[in-house]
């Protein structure tokens, strides 16, 4: 009984010690686009979850492989099943921070921000740094990002047949609105 | 009591230790679990059909299926006939989603043996984990065939329209075990308005089985079989064995096979197989699948 008393009383301070205001959404937008002569391909995940701590710029991205949406029923197959393996790597992710965060800063007018850290998807782990915007208003941080991703840095295998199809570079256009997170 | 009190401390400790790493590293499962999904089983099969009769595998809503078959000469034809090449029959047909669970489908068998054909297909249970757990897909096709070859000197007269008609029912239960294996089993009745001779059943009981071995991302090996139960069927005609290779090339998928049955619509193949694997009657043959979609569903 009372291991279980101290046991929650630790917990609970624990979980103070690390209590600052955190700002999270779970529909947040990412889309992937690629552009070629022959084809273009896109993709849409409203489904985003992001979470940023407000006390020390760090952020934190999750997205599911299945939550892209396509306009061809046929390409998200294959992207599922050809491209991204979701089955054995179903989820995306991104750990890092804003560069010289400083809640103070920001406002109603979009800041210009660096944000590094560790992008993972399809199994490999790459080290990014990207620019983006932040704005907060209404008690919301908008973070917004464009950024070129290159599917071959994470083993993304694109075979010669539909090479011609496929961008060298995928833009990838990130929208989160985050809402103070409450426990 | 001092002793307790240390105890407390070490306990303090050790779970405020770890806790506060946890919170620290990853911010996401301060999130808690998100709500679950449902995961639905896809690309069983890369098309709809495995080599002659349909896999559990659907097209989307809104997608057009248009697939042209061949099937050549037998191999043991000689080379004079280019080992068959030189003799093909062939087929053309569109499937088309009207929804997700509902693909109909036209044909035309053309060549020595003349059919039109059309099919519903229903799929009734999708196999899907997540929110709720189905360990198979399950789904029920209908095919109806127009037998169009002349019919001037058969015996039966007079010979109606009617007679022309042969239908097909099936179940189709099939698991994609993992993402290299599917197996699927697909009893079938075959109604055929006319038949030969009176040793020959107006009805057809067949068990089929079929599957997938992924052979690489893009390439897979697919091999069917089909039962005709003992007694039904004239002498002459054998069970219907095909084995093949699926290529898949982005829209494009090429089945490339071996199979001993020419005809391309369900009786044709299921009661109407006359070549012998044993005996060399065995004819090369290939489907080619393009899709379009030509309706894009609102999400």
């Amino acid at each position: 009984m009372k291991t279980t008393i101290i046991s929650a009383l630790a917990l609970f301070l624990a979980f103070g010690a690390s209590a600052q205001d955190k700002y999270f959404t779970r529909d947040g937008y990412i889309k992937f686009y690629s552009s070629t002569p022959i084809e273009d391909i896109a993709a849409e995940n409203h489904k985003v979850t992001a979470i940023l701590d407000e006390a020390t710029g760090k952020l934190e991205f999750s997205a599911l492989i299945k939550s892209f949406e396509f306009e061809k029923a046929l390409m998200e197959e294959h992207f599922n099943e050809n491209y991204m393996e979701s089955n054995t790597f179903p989820k995306s992710t991104f750990k890092g921070e804003i560069v010289g965060f400083d809640a103070s800063k920001f406002g109603a007018k979009p800041m210009e921000v660096t944000v590094k850290g560790m992008l993972e998807m399809h199994g490999v782990a790459k080290e990014i740094s990207e620019k983006g915007t932040v704005t907060k208003q209404d008690g919301k941080y908008v973070l917004k990002s464009k950024m070129m991703v290159n599917p071959e840095d994470y083993k993304i295998e694109i075979p010669n047949t539909v090479r011609e199809k496929i961008a060298k570079e995928l833009e990838v256009t990130i929208d989160v609105a985050l809402a103070i997170f409450k426990k | 009591m001092k002793f307790k009190h240390i105890l407390a401390l070490i306990a303090f400790g050790a779970f405020f230790i770890p806790t506060s790493l946890t919170a620290q590293d990853d911010m996401l499962d301060m999130l808690g679990e998100e709500e679950p999904q449902p995961v639905y089983a896809t690309a069983g099969f890369k098309t709809t059909r495995i080599i002659n009769g349909h896999s559990f595998e659907m097209n989307a809503h809104g997608v057009m299926d248009f697939k042209i078959s061949h099937r050549f000469g037998t191999l043991n034809s000689g080379a004079l006939n280019a080992f068959g090449l030189d003799n093909a029959l062939m087929r053309i047909g569109f499937d088309y989603g009207l929804t997700k669970w509902l693909n109909v489908g036209i044909g035309r068998n053309g060549g020595a043996i003349k059919y039109y054909d059309g099919f519903a297909k229903v799929k009734f249970l999708r196999q899907q984990t997540g929110v709720k757990n189905i360990p198979i897909s399950a789904l029920f096709v209908s095919d109806f065939a127009i037998d169009a070859n002349p019919k001037n000197n058969v015996e039966q007269q007079p010979y109606y329209f009617s007679h022309r008609l042969l239908y097909t029912n099936q179940i189709i239960i099939g698991r994609k075990f993992n993402d290299a294996f599917s197996l699927q089993i697909m009893p079938t009745h075959v109604h055929r308005n006319f038949v030969q001779t009176k040793a020959e059943s107006n009805d057809v009981l067949l068990m089929g089985v079929a599957g997938r071995i992924k052979l690489s991302k893009r390439v897979a090996i697919n091999a069917e079989y089909y039962y005709a139960l003992p007694g039904q069927l004239d002498a002459q005609y054998k069970n219907s064995l095909s084995i093949g290779f699926d290529i898949e090339t982005g829209g494009h998928v090429f089945q490339l096979h071996l199979t001993n049955s020419t005809g391309m619509v369900e009786p044709a193949f299921l009661t109407e197989t006359r070549g012998s694997w044993l005996d060399g009657d065995i004819h090369f043959g290939f489907n080619v699948s393009r899709v379009f979609t030509v309706y894009r569903p609102k999400r």
